[in-house]
């Protein structure tokens, strides 16, 4: 069956109404609207991503450059003063924000698009793609997710490029799991079936049918999974692996300087340094995921007030 | 130099030759604050040893795959535990002097190659039998024979022949060795009961020391009770012992901080002038022989070129690394393992520095090119892996590339040390010069982490440590020694930057004698028989 | 009935072959790691013909699809075999079989993860019920914000921060949980309060979040609206009508959350020292001891399977319609 452009479509006469406004004003008009903390949570990661894209820029100081006084306090020439070996904090936390992030949203997304990806597919083949996808994952989750990672970045060597892999891997069976549950009960719509009765591509399908109507619930589990690749870096660092010296990353600067919190009441300033990359990775969490409720917000339809 | 005027004073106090207003004025004097004057006090009069209580120690060892069998220990958590619950033929006393322990006494033959023990009558084991010549002798052979693959086999590969003379046992050498009571007394050589076959058990945990294990379980803690029939007079006061494994620098010092256990090893440099306000801890700093090494693996390449271990020696600023990773809790090492502490440790020689100009040119010479990596954990020790980077960043200015890889501290002794071409590592050192060249630079030890063999300077150093080794004559012995340490500094695989003190924090809870061994950390590793708990 | 039978027996055969896989998956990726258990405890000390003789003792030098094949065969019949660890060259073999390793350990593990539950989940849903009935106000922004910032500390500064805080400064808990087989129940629940606090904090906010949003993913379908109109109170339409229909995602999320609780709490045993079985894996992973990981895999698979089975049945009978299927 093929669509003649001629006729009459429900379609085309909404879609000419959207049309007059731009995609430009109708993102002003959704922010006009926005609450407070969804502006926060836009504003910190509009902050964040500039930092991470012009770190070299903005630091003061190089990433891995050793002055002589280590621990030296807090003062004009190092704001958050130096690291137990003498770099400094403030440029490490900048390019950490680069580092960090940078590797958050790129195992992210990767995981999205492995786990989202054969979830659809999954969902709409419903046959033995779906069985023999739906196993592998079962199996995947069934080993513990860190030590298996562990293992892996031991086989594999402890590179930036593993590291995203692996966790993306590992992460993609939890997003895997969530993209199929939603799009199953979404695959059996009408709109769909006529869709596919219309003789549309499965990934026109996938994209234009599908797609919008899962992305609610797959937005949540983004805000979150998000925060935890942050601490899967941090307990891998913990347990030695992870990011190699000297990359500054967030995780890790928790790690070097964990110690240090213990004698917050003999030294309060000692004490709050690695509270700093702690913050900072808190503060990406909270915002992400104020703008993820907002999201949810305009998508769930309720009507409050 | 205050200190030691300060200890003296305390001595005098003990002895009742001063009163306690002339010690503290002679303390004040010497620059001490008040508090800690009187705190001073205190302590020299608490050096009367109290019965009872219980004393819990947290060291920074230990894993689940430790075994009570002595040839497999490898850390501190299981040396501790074995001088806890065994004895050895003899022991390193309070002020450093060897002294017989399960022997009664020992006799060398006038070229020191045959040496008797006579075994101590009377001694009974945990079980209730007592001791014989021949439980020590399957205890030794358990390290011997060609099958063994005791971790201390190169300390006693000399030894032909051991026998039994009525209450004696008779050890005959290969050659004279002057330093072997001081080998017996290492804890690998714990004494156990015999099997009655010709081998040693092992596997019970029973010994003959100043207390009973209850409860071992590797990896997580060993508990141990006092033994009521101990042999020896004025040790073991404590009703109970526990020892803790607390790999994690941080949840230690909060164990100590928060009273969860009284005693606990290698204290973060970091953060010693912080844990130094802990009012509850006393912070002790040991200067001894433990330092910590980089060594460079002669069998893997590219270390096995001279030229580009030397490039590498001159590329390490060493005084940086004492400021950065000792915070000044150490001294500077030159690149060979005898300490100051040690007799003959060779002052004459250079002490190496920074060079950039040098370096380059070895490293030129060497023809080396890319990328040399250099492995490294926490787990060798606290800020190995900053140590590491700091080593890169100096050899960065030599021009030369660094690799840090950062390697899991789990399995890292295992795994990373004595198989990596290059990685941190860490020695608590041996008394003698024999004993440190023999435990980690002769041919035939098995701990030889630089595979030091060879080449011409390392059959000339083997030469030179087996003649001093029976070599009678100080000043020709120390001639010897001299020339053997020059030769690890040139040739050697080994990177030796600096010498760290032994920093440990006891609650003051603890009581402890007044002088301490220095050859391990925590009184020579006995604190457990050899302090007590005060209240 | 039958419906929760026939998924049960369903899930268990699919379950005995997802354990099996496991067992494969993870026995290769131990044999890709390099060295093997006699390298790992001989170390460098070990000459080639010591390592041989470890490797003949401990059966290593036969090829890999015939050591699996003997372990599986064991398996089967209920012996998971011995410890490496402890086996000695000497002669005399003082391995433990892994059976008793894990055992005391699996005990302290789902003693920990049980006491957490019992405190996180009533939280959790407490949490995420009243956030979503008090939605976009002060309240519900003030626990969100609390909630995200405890799961973006990482575990370990999350129980350094506990320590200083109730160990330290305000001393009313011990720092360390080492606790033994003879330890009493309330000493060990002291003992364990930190740990316990800490993993509470980890998983309170995945469980309180997706609680609420199951319940406000439900507010807007069409029987909400129309209790609503029939003129219920906000509370009664959550409790009564929505709550009801949002068990299943409710119970897969929490169930997610104790499984992480049984095979992930490695960082948090590190730092109490408590022995649980997270640790003994680590170590015997990094020994190379097959027997000891391949154990534990097998028991964190097991874990994983029932739960997902319990969330699943929960699923099922808190919904009618699959409950009673046409």
């Amino acid at each position: 069956m093929t669509q003649d452009p001629e006729t009459y479509s429900a379609l085309g006469e909404v879609g000419a109404f959207q049309e007059r406004r731009t995609l430009w004003t109708r993102i002003k008009l959704d922010l006009k609207k926005s609450p407070m903390t969804a502006r926060f949570g836009m504003s910190v990661i509009l902050i964040y991503a500039i930092v991470a894209i012009f770190a070299p820029l903005l630091a003061p100081y190089g990433e891995a450059e050793v002055f002589p006084v280590p621990y030296a306090p807090w003062s004009s020439e190092f704001i958050f003063g130096t690291d137990q070996i003498g770099r400094d904090i403030f440029s490490r936390m900048i390019y950490g924000a680069r580092n960090t992030v940078g590797i958050a949203v790129a195992t992210t997304l990767l995981a999205f698009l492995i786990g989202g990806g054969l979830g659809l597919a999954a969902a709409i083949n419903r046959s033995w793609l779906d069985q023999f996808l739906s196993r592998t994952v079962d199996v995947l989750m069934a080993i513990p997710s860190l030590i298996f990672a562990l293992v892996l970045l031991s086989v594999f060597g402890s590179t930036v490029i593993n590291l995203i892999i692996i966790i993306a891997v590992l992460d993609s069976t939890r997003v895997f799991r969530l993209t199929r549950a939603v799009a199953i009960n979404v695959v059996v719509m009408d709109y769909v079936e006529a869709a596919r009765l219309r003789g549309e591509g499965i990934g026109w399908i996938m994209r234009r049918e599908i797609l919008p109507n899962i992305m609610p619930p797959l937005v949540a589990e983004f805000g979150l999974r998000f925060c935890f690749v942050f601490l899967a870096i941090a307990a891998l660092s913990f347990l030695g692996v992870g990011i190699q010296p000297p990359t500054a990353d967030w995780g890790s600067m928790v790690r070097e300087n964990a110690s240090l919190i213990q004698f917050a009441q003999y030294d309060l300033k000692a004490g709050l340094t690695p509270l700093l990359p702690a913050s900072a990775i808190a503060l990406l969490t909270v915002a992400v995921n104020f703008v993820v409720d907002w999201f949810l917000h305009k998508t769930s339809g309720i009507r409050d007030e | 130099m205050t200190d030691k005027f300060v200890k003296q004073q305390q001595s005098l106090l003990m002895r009742g030759l001063i009163d306690r207003r002339q010690f503290m004025t002679s303390a004040l004097a010497a620059g001490v604050a008040v508090p800690a004057a009187l705190g001073l006090a205190t302590q020299a009069f608490a050096a009367t040893p109290k019965k009872g209580g219980m004393m819990r120690f947290g060291m920074g060892h230990g894993s689940t795959t430790d075994t009570l069998d002595p040839a497999t220990y490898e850390n501190a958590w299981s040396s501790i535990v074995g001088y806890t619950f065994s004895n050895h033929l003899t022991e390193v006393g309070p002020n450093g002097q060897l002294r017989p322990e399960l022997a009664e006494s020992y006799e060398a033959s006038a070229d020191a190659a045959t040496w008797r023990f006579k075994i101590r009558s009377g001694v009974e084991f945990h079980n209730g039998k007592t001791l014989t010549p021949q439980d020590v002798v399957d205890s030794f052979n358990h390290h011997r024979g060609e099958d063994s693959t005791s971790a201390a086999k190169g300390l006693l590969t000399a030894v032909n022949e051991i026998s039994i003379d009525g209450d004696t046992v008779v050890f005959a050498l290969a050659d004279g060795n002057a330093d072997f009571p001081f080998i017996v007394s290492d804890y690998h050589f714990s004494i156990r009961p015999s099997n009655g076959d010709g081998t040693m058990d092992w596997g019970s945990g029973i010994g003959t020391g100043a207390f009973v294990i209850d409860s071992f379980e590797p990896g997580v803690a060993a508990k141990f009770t006092k033994f009521p029939n101990y042999w020896k007079e004025g040790a073991g006061h404590a009703d109970s012992i526990e020892i803790l494994s607390l790999i994690d620098v941080t949840a230690r010092q909060n164990a100590a901080m928060n009273g969860d256990v009284d005693i606990i090893d290698r204290v973060d440099p970091k953060t010693v002038n912080l844990m130094e306000r802990v009012p509850n801890l006393n912070v002790q700093e040991n200067t001894g022989t433990l330092h910590y090494t980089f060594p460079m693996r002669l069998d893997v390449a590219p270390f096995d070129n001279y030229d580009l271990r030397m490039a590498l020696k001159y590329a390490v600023k060493r005084q940086e690394l004492v400021d950065k990773i000792l915070l000044g809790h150490g001294a500077l090492g030159n690149d060979h393992p005898i300490s100051t502490a040690n007799p003959y440790h060779n002052g004459d020689l250079p002490q190496r520095e920074f060079d950039a100009d040098k370096a380059a040119f070895h490293y030129k010479k060497s023809g080396h090119s890319g990328a040399i990596q250099l492995s490294a954990a926490d787990a060798a020790f606290a800020g190995a892996v900053d140590a590491a980077q700091l080593i890169a960043n100096s050899a960065a200015e030599a021009g030369i590339n660094v690799e840090v890889v950062r390697e899991p501290s789990d399995g890292y002794w295992s795994n990373v040390w004595n198989k990596k071409g290059w990685c941190a590592c860490y020695w608590g050192g041996r008394p003698t010069e024999d004993w440190m060249f023999s435990a980690a630079y002769t041919n035939d030890t098995e701990w030889n982490d630089t595979a030091w063999k060879g080449t011409d300077s390392s059959a000339r150093f083997n030469e030179l440590v087996q003649a001093a080794r029976k070599e009678l004559d100080t000043s020709k012995r120390r001639e010897q020694y001299y020339e053997a340490q020059a030769l690890v500094n040139d040739d050697g695989g080994a990177l030796v930057p600096m010498f760290a003190n032994y920093i440990s924090a006891v609650n003051k809870r603890i009581g402890q004698p007044e002088e301490m061994a220095a050859n391990w950390d925590l009184d020579g590793a006995k604190a457990a028989e050899r302090w007590w708990v005060e209240g | 009935m039958h419906a929760v039978f026939r998924t049960v027996l369903e899930r268990l055969g699919l379950g005995l072959a997802t354990l099996f896989i496991v067992s494969i998956i993870i026995f290769s990726a131990i044999e890709m790691l390099p060295g093997d258990f006699g390298e790992a405890v001989l170390g460098q000390a070990a000459t080639k013909e010591t390592v041989a003789a470890f490797r003949r003792e401990l059966g290593l030098d036969e090829p890999a699809y015939m050591r699996y094949a003997q372990w599986i065969g064991n398996v089967v019949q209920g012996d998971l075999g011995t410890s490496f660890s402890g086996r000695n060259a000497s002669g005399i073999d003082r391995s433990r079989p892994v059976v008793d390793l894990i055992a005391p350990r699996l005990w302290n593990t789902l003693f920990l993860a049980s006491m957490t539950a019992i405190i996180a989940v009533p939280i959790a849903l407490a949490l995420g019920i009243t956030s979503a009935l008090y939605r976009n106000s002060i309240y519900d922004r003030t626990v969100n914000t609390a909630t995200l910032t405890t799961i973006s500390f990482p575990e370990f500064f999350v129980a350094y921060i506990l320590i200083l805080l109730l160990a330290s400064l305000w001393p009313v808990f011990p720092s360390l949980a080492n606790v033994d087989a003879a330890t009493p129940l309330a000493e060990r629940m002291f003992k364990a309060a930190l740990p316990a606090m800490t993993l509470t904090l980890v998983i309170v906010a995945h469980m309180m979040r997706m609680t609420r949003a199951a319940i406000i993913n439900l507010l807007a379908s069409p029987y909400i609206q129309m209790a609503r109109l029939s003129g219920a109170s906000q509370t009664e339409v959550i409790i009564k009508h929505a709550l009801p229909n949002a068990w299943a995602p409710i119970a897969t999320v929490i169930t997610f959350n104790l499984a992480y609780l049984v095979v992930g709490v490695v960082v948090v045993e590190v730092v109490f020292v408590y022995p649980g079985v997270g640790q003994l894996m680590v170590d015997a992973v990094t020994s190379r001891d097959i027997p000891v990981v391949q154990g534990c895999a097998l028991i964190f698979a097991m874990t994983y399977i029932l739960l997902n089975l319990t969330a699943d049945i929960i699923g099922i009978i808190t919904n009618p319609r699959l409950l009673h299927p046409k």
